[in-house]
Parts: structure tokens; sequence; C-alpha cells
């Protein structure tokens, strides 16, 4: 019998992981909640993604790639999973988790308006066909996907009326400077450069809040700034989705999964790639997939010559944190009728008076709602450095009668 | 690319076949859903993952139109 | 003045700070996580007079009268909903049940209704077809059991009570150990830290039974009672291996909470599937538009449960100064405000509005679990 080889997450991560173990004549399961392939940045299908990596998509042929399936949960040999014929489980020998990232909002007036966004979600409405074209459009927030995004909404015709990062100009020179040896990102920085041209770019700059009637209509930065637009995309970086990871045992340090050189987990048998072993973008993602998908099929001879680039990706990955590290006083944006957890609205003034993390989910069902946790836990653990508890099955809400398993 | 219909609140739109549930009634400024305290709620991250696009289905409540894509015939409420 | 260490901030703890506080006892509150936490935070809340036996059904209308008289004028700290409770009968044996619970009801003057078919469809149509009829019990209701134990800490706060933060680890004659090292110490000392009591008192004749639950979105048309199926106190108190039953509760948020099930001698977190699958499919099978609905999260919650399914309320049989309110199940909610004046009772050597025998700690040899 084959070896049952699967992975969780169809992004660059994932589909890298597929490629590599697809070398042998293992059994591969490729998972995604998604209707396409591709993750965040290439959602769409192959044609977003680099040249380099499009042969990645190939080999969907010869994998079981399960679309629109959530894993809910995993226990030491199998997944719970919810697909659209209805509940499975599914055993497993090896697994590769590549669940990828969410985005980190932090509250601030007016955040919950309609139309102010997350970057990457403005990003993925327009590629589901949000017409951009001729919108005004402000991008704020930290890091490197405010730029990314920023471009490719140009492109597509949106006027892009300030982009707006929070990290002070010295720091961002330090991470341009960081790029020096590293060829494909100095060519990306290039372009995105080119792309914004004339486009206002703003450093040590921050939203201090989002006004308009019914939705979005201007934004007013910290230098006294007000800026009319159609869309507000804001995120101040990205935070892992360790929820599967988490329950597995898996150990995690400062909300990243650890992993070995062979991006080996705590548990046995378990790996995990791309961010959610620290957020380093799509390179880093490939080369962690490719060497999980190696190791986990017994072939350490082709994870072993990637190793040299793994440590370049990881050293990429601590310098985009330290970069674009927040400041402190993003803490002050929200007021104390701001509303921090936008399920149950509950406000950073209900929030203050209690002393944890638990309490305040008991007392005021702060991350009690549909996210469970997923947008206001970050910004609570950047607020008042509460760290998230448990995480429960199902890790993604679906019906009841998805979660009745015929027989376990 | 082929055009299909919708309804959206009673009223009936012509959308492109596969766009995005979330990104449609963005671009038709139709709130999804209705807060706790009554505010119009908008899709956040795109991503399934804040739940603020949940609008009802045909009938089944609390459907995340981010990750749906429409098609012919489909019936949207969102709250009032 | 005497002075009361209670040991654990549940929802028992708390009412039990309260009760004493007011009696002019100097109370000191100890809690090794946030009030409310334990079985109180993880329990349905639904405040129902169940008819288990005499001594029971007491404890928990005396608490239910109790309940009423707090929430009374300030329903809203407590999201205390008057929802009633309705027992639904699926076949002819069920509806035999019906008559037989509606005259213990009626005995104890607790208001209570037969409905036939057509009623119990009126009152709920979201039921499944084929049912034969069921009980209406309208005072019984639900509070939201986390937020009530803080309320009942802050009335006892403002009476002077102190809380600390911290894990008891071992009792001695007058003190406890806290597992940072400090010591405090009092007259009398008050265990009411559920299940966890077995710690600190390996003696007591408690055992766990773990339940599972599951909370959805907000459907707020669907069901107005909370539903509870017939069978319920049969299937709930099997005295071996696991267990379901149909238990469904309309939060006042429109919210549903989806139980029950019992499992002995598990205290761990990880969902059972096999037992959750099984609870699920009766819940659809008796309300069909479940399956379409949908869940939040679900979680485990452990409850405290004695052998006879009493609490245990009073002094230590074997330790002077010491005193217990624990093992009270799955009813802790309910019993949680007449245990509470019991226990005080006792403390303050008062008369009591119930006969205390059936609840005092009762001999621990005998009843050690198998
Ligand atoms: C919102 C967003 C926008 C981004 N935009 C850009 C950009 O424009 N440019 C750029 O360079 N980088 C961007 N990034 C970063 C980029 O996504 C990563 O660098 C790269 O995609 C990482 O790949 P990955 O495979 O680790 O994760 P992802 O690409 O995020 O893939 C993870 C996949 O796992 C699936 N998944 C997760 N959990 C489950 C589950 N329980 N069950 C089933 N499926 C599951 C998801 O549906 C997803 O398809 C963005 C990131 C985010 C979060
Ligand atoms: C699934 C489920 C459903 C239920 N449904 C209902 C219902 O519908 N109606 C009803 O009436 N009852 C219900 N119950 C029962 C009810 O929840 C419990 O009986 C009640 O909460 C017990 O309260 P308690 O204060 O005794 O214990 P707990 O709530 O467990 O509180 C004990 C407290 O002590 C603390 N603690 C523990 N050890 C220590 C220590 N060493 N030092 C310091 N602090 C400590 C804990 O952190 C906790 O806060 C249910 C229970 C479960 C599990
Ligand atoms: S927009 Fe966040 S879940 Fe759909």
């Amino acid at each position: 019998m084959s070896l049952n080889v699967v992975i969780v997450g169809a992004g660059p991560a994932g589909l890298a992981a597929a490629w590599s173990a697809s070398q042998s004549n293992a059994n591969i399961t490729l998972i995604d909640q998604a209707a396409q392939a591709g993750g965040q940045i290439w959602r769409g299908g192959q044609g977003y993604a680099p040249k380099r990596y499009r042969h990645l998509f190939g080999q969907q042929t010869t994998l079981h790639y399960r679309k629109q399936t959530h894993v809910l949960g995993a226990s030491e040999q199998q997944l719970y999973l919810a697909t659209p014929q209805g509940p499975q489980q599914l055993r497993y020998d090896r697994l590769i988790l590549a669940n990828g990232a969410r985005e980190l909002f932090l509250p601030f007036p007016g955040w919950t308006l309609p139309k102010v966004v997350g970057v990457g979600g403005l990003q993925a409405l327009v590629k589901g066909s949000l017409p951009i074209a001729g919108k005004r459009v402000v991008i704020a927030g930290s890091g490197p996907l405010l730029i990314a995004v920023a471009s490719q909404l140009k492109q597509r015709g949106a006027i892009i009326k300030a982009v707006v990062e929070q990290v002070p100009i010295a720091q961002l020179l330090r991470f341009g400077r960081s790029l020096v040896g590293n060829p494909t990102k100095m060519l990306q920085a290039a372009q995105f450069a080119q792309a914004l041209a004339n486009t206002p770019f703003y450093v040590n700059t921050w939203i201090t809040a989002a006004e308009g009637e019914g939705e979005v209509q201007q934004v007013q930065l910290n230098n006294g700034q007000r800026i009319e637009c159609d869309y507000l995309a804001c995120s101040w970086g990205l935070i892992a989705n360790t929820e599967l990871a988490q329950q597995l045992g898996c150990r995690l340090e400062q909300n990243f999964v650890v992993v070995d050189r062979s991006q080996h987990t705590s548990r046995d048998q378990v790996y995990a790639v791309g961010e959610l072993t620290g957020i380093g973008g799509e390179d880093k993602a490939v080369i962690e997939g490719q060497i999980a998908g190696f190791v986990a099929t017994g072939n350490y001879q082709a994870a072993s010559q990637l190793a040299q680039q793994q440590a370049q990706a990881r050293q990429f990955s601590q310098q985009l944190a330290a970069s674009f590290a927040l400041r402190p006083e993003l803490r002050q944006l929200a007021q104390a009728n701001t509303i921090v957890c936008r399920c149950e609205d509950v406000t950073l003034a209900q929030l203050q008076s209690q002393p944890s993390w638990r309490s305040a989910k008991l007392q005021t069902r702060c991350g009690m709602g549909i996210c469970q946790g997923r947008v206001c836990g970050g910004a609570t653990q950047y607020l008042f450095g509460w760290s998230q508890d448990s995480v429960r099955f199902p890790i993604h809400s679906v019906s009841v009668a998805d979660l009745v398993m015929e027989s376990v | 690319m082929k055009q299909i219909r919708i309804s959206i609140n009673g009223t009936e739109y012509q959308v492109t076949e596969h766009s995005n549930l979330a990104a449609v009634l963005m671009d038709k400024a139709i709130a999804n859903r209705r807060s706790v305290t009554g505010e119009p709620r908008m899709a956040v991250c795109g991503m399934g993952s804040c739940g603020e696009c949940r609008v009802t289905i045909n009938q089944q409540a609390h459907q995340l139109a981010c990750l749906l894509q429409c098609c012919d015939g489909m019936e949207v409420d969102c709250e009032p | 003045m005497s002075s009361v260490i209670i040991v654990g901030g549940g929802i028992v703890g708390c009412a039990v700070a309260l009760e004493l506080t007011q009696a002019g006892w100097q109370v000191t509150l100890i809690e090794r996580d946030c009030l409310g936490s334990g079985a109180t935070a993880a329990g349905m809340g639904h405040i129902v007079v169940m008819d288990e036996g005499e001594a029971q059904l007491k404890l928990t209308l005396f608490g239910q009268q109790l309940w009423q008289a707090l929430t009374a004028d300030h329903p809203q700290p407590h999201e205390y909903h008057a929802c009633g409770t309705l027992w639904v009968a699926t076949d002819t044996e069920e509806w035999d049940l019906v008559a037989e619970k509606a005259a213990v009801y009626q005995q104890y003057q607790i208001a209570c209704e037969i409905l036939d078919a057509a009623a119990l469809y009126a009152h709920e149509p979201a039921l499944r077809e084929g049912l034969v009829g069921g009980l209406l019990v309208p005072n019984d209701s639900v509070v939201y059991p986390p937020k009530s134990a803080v309320y009942l800490w802050q009335q006892a706060e403002k009476h002077g009570a102190t809380l600390v933060y911290g894990e008891v680890t071992t009792i001695q004659t007058n003190y406890v150990q806290l597992n940072d090292g400090r010591q405090l110490s009092a007259d009398a000392i008050v265990v009411a830290n559920g299940q966890r009591c077995i710690d600190l008192l390996p003696e007591l004749p408690i055992r766990a039974k773990r339940g599972q639950l599951v909370i959805t979105e907000r459907y707020p048309a669907l069901i107005k009672h909370q539903l509870v199926e017939l069978s319920y106190i049969k299937n709930a108190h099997a005295s071996s291996g696991d267990s379901v039953a149909f238990n469904l509760q309309p939060r006042p948020n429109g919210q549903l909470l989806i139980g029950s099930s019992r499992q002995f001698d598990r205290t761990d977190r990880q969902i059972d599937q096999l037992l959750l699958s099984q609870m699920l499919r009766k819940a659809i099978d008796y309300v069909p538009a479940l399956a379409d609905v949908r869940c939040l999260r679900t979680w485990t919650g452990v409850r405290a449960a004695s052998p006879d399914g009493l609490p245990l309320i009073g002094q230590h049989p074997e330790r002077a100064g010491l005193w217990l309110n624990v093992g009270h199940e799955g009813l802790g909610i309910t019993t949680a405000l007449s245990s509470a004046r019991l226990l005080a009772d006792q403390m303050l050597q008062r008369q009591s509005q119930l006969e205390i025998q059936p609840y005092l700690p009762r001999s621990l040899q005998q009843e050690q679990p198998q």
C-alpha cells in the first residue's frame, strides 16, 4: 500500500508540497476550502502565478484535489472534513499543513463602515470581479502587501489616492537594503516602484479615522490630512492560520508553528510550511512546501539540496517581521466607544475592565461570534497582550449536518 | 462572459456568471447584514475568516458570500 | 466577626460568598482562573425544576424561587429569559410520562400544561412530524451563568468580600496553601470548586461526568422554549457508559445551544466525535431544520456527579471547620442559590427552609466510585 500524504491548503506552499511529493509513488490528497487552487496570491489559477511556478499547478491531475472542502479538525490519524458531499473522515500517514495566513486588523474609529476592507480582502474581491476602475482607493496599514495590492489595483484602473505605511522611513530603507542579494525581490520592488510612480506614498503615517454616511467617504491621517475615497483597504500585517496545528498539539512560538529544517513540527508525521511557520511570501512558501513534500515521501536527498534557499527565505522572513514591527501609537487609535469585536459589537470600553481574554469572552462575548477570535483575537493580543485560548472543533463554522459523521 | 440573473432582496439583477457574491453586493452598495447593534456591514477579509459577509441564500441564513460564486436563479436576502 | 475562605469562584462559590457576606462574615474568595469559570462557563444555564426524587425537586424548586427573586428587578445582567421548558413525548410510553410528571408538579403547585399533538405543534412548529404531545412548564427559565456568577460576586464585594486569584493546592485546618506559596487562614473554609474538589479532597464521592455542547449562529424564529426529550432523565442518568439526550435551548439573542451528552470519568477537552455525532443526529431528528443551522463552536464541560445525584452541602464528615458545597452534577446553576442558602443556614446555625438531611455530606467510604 502506498503512503497517504494529505496536504491542507492549496496555496503556493501546499501546491509545492504536492508537486514534490508527487515525484514519489505516494497517494496524495490536496485539500482547500476555496473553489480555485492558488491560495491568497495565486487565487484564480495558474495565470496568476509567476512563470517559474506554473508547473506546480500541472500535477493536480495526478493527485486527489478536494476543492471547497473545509478541514474542521484533526486527530492523530485522521482529518474531519466538510465536503460538498457532506462530512467525511480522511486517514493520513503524513500530514502537511499549509493553511496560510489572514490579515491583522486593528480597530480605529469608523473601521466597521461598509467599504472599509482588508488589503488582501479588496484584492480578493477584485479578483472576484468587483469593478475597481475609476474608484478612489486609500491603502493603509503596514507591510509589503500594501504596495503589492496598490500596484495590482492601479493596473486595473483604480485611482490610488494614497498608500499609507506606519513604518518610519529609516526602517523602510534598511529593509530595502536587506533585499540586495535577493534578485527576485529586488526586481519585484523595482516593478512596484515603477507601477506606483506618481502615487502618493506616506511613511511614518497612519489612519486615525474613517468617516462617511452609510459607507466610507473619507479617511483621516495622523498628520491631519483628510482624503476622500470610495474604498479604504487596510491591514497591519498577517497572522498565520495555526488553528489546525494547534488542535493537533503542534508547538507554537510567537504565534507561528515551530518546525525543524525538514519542516517537521513537534508532532510525529506532521509538517508545516509557508506562512504557518513565519510570514515570508511566496518564495519561502514554495521552498518550504517542496522540502516537506520530499521529506514526507522519503526523498531526503532532494530536500537537502534546498537547504540554502530555505535558510535565505527564513532570513527574509525575519527581516520582514523586524522591519514592519507595529508602533505603539497604534494602540491608541481605538476610542472608548470603538467596536473591537465586530461579530458581537463589543467596544473597547467594555474590554478594558476585563482581566483576561477568557474573562472578556465569558463576560462580553468578545471572540464568541462567527470569527471565533480570528479578527478580534489578533487585535486584543496587540492591544492588551491577551493570548488566545483553546481552539475548538470545528475550526471553520459549518452546518449541524456537516458535523454528523457516519461512523468514526 | 455569460450573464445570469440573481435576486437580491427581491430585486432582479444581471451579473456575470461566477462573479463573487460579496463583490457583487459591495459594488451595488448593498449591506450584507446588520450587526447586533444595527450597523450595516459588508465584506472585510474576502477569505472566509471574518464572517461579516453573511447573507441568506435560498432561505438558508448565515452563508458566507465571499466564498460563493453567483449562479443563475440565486435568491439572496440581506438583513434590512 | 468570623472569617471564611471560599475555594472556587464558579456560580456556587459566588453564591456562597454573597450569602455569607450578607450575614456579616469576612469573606475571601479564591479563584484560579476567572470568576464564573469551570462548569459554570460550560453549562447551559437552564433553571429547571427536576423531579428525579423529592429531595432534588425541592432543592431545584427552591433554587428557582430564589432565582426569580434575584432577577425580578434586574433580569439584564443575567440575560434572564423566561422561556419555559417543553418536555417532548415521541411515543405512547413517553406520553404516559407526561401525565405522571404533571401529577408530580401539580402536587407541588408548579404550573404546567399538558399539550396534545396539535397544541405541541402550535407552540413549536419546528418539531418533526409524528410526535404525540408534551408538557409545558412555563416558569422554567434560562440565565447566562458566567455573568450571573460575576453579578453575585459584585454584590458580595459591595459588602466587603475580597477576591484572591490563585490556585489552592492543599487545605489544612483553618488555612489553605496556594500554588505560589501563599498561605491564607480563616475561621472556616468552604470548598466550592466544582469537580476539582477531588483534587483537594480525594475522599469525596464525586465522579466526573463530561458533557459536550454546540452553539449556533442566531436563528431567532426557530424555537421558543427549551425543548427536552421526556426520556431525558432516563438517558441522562444511566450510571455508566456514554449517553446522549435531546436538549435544545433558545438563547435570548437567538442563538441555539444544543445538548446533551454524558461520559463518565473524562475531564479532557478533546471533542468525542462519535458522541457528538450521536447527539446532533438526535437533535436533527427532533428538529429537522437544525440540519442547516450554522454551528460556531463546540466545547466540553465537566459535571461533578455524586452517586445519588444530590449535592453535598454541609460540614465535612471528618474535618471540623471545613464545609462543602459540591456535587451539583447537571443542575448546579439551578441549585446554586438554594444550596448556598442551606449551607449558610448551617454555618450560622439558622433554621432552614428545607429539611437538610438529604444533602448533608454522606458517608465517604461506601460510595467510592467503582
Ligand atoms: C489576504 C492576503 C493577501 C495577500 N496578497 C498577496 C499579494 O498580493 N502579494 C504577495 O506577494 N503576497 C500576498 N500575500 C501573501 C501570500 O499569500 C503568501 O506569501 C503565500 O500565498 C503563502 O502561501 P501559503 O501556501 O503559505 O498560504 P495561502 O496562499 O494563504 O494558502 C493557504 C490555503 O489553505 C486553505 N486553507 C486554510 N485553512 C484551511 C482549512 N482548514 N481547510 C481547507 N483549506 C484551508 C486556504 O483556502 C488557502 O487556499 C497575501 C496574503 C494574504 C493573507
Ligand atoms: C455540559 C453541561 C451542561 C449543564 N447544564 C446545566 C443546566 O442547564 N442547568 C443547570 O442548573 N446546571 C447545568 N450544568 C451544571 C452546572 O453548570 C454546574 O453544576 C455548576 O456550574 C457547578 O458550579 P460550581 O461553582 O460548583 O463549579 P464550577 O463552575 O466548576 O466552578 C469551580 C470554580 O473553582 C475554580 N477552582 C477549581 N479548583 C480550584 C482551586 N484549586 N483553587 C482555586 N480555584 C479553583 C474553577 O476555576 C472554577 O471557577 C451543566 C453542566 C455541564 C457540564
Ligand atoms: S468577508 Fe470575511 S468571511 Fe467573507
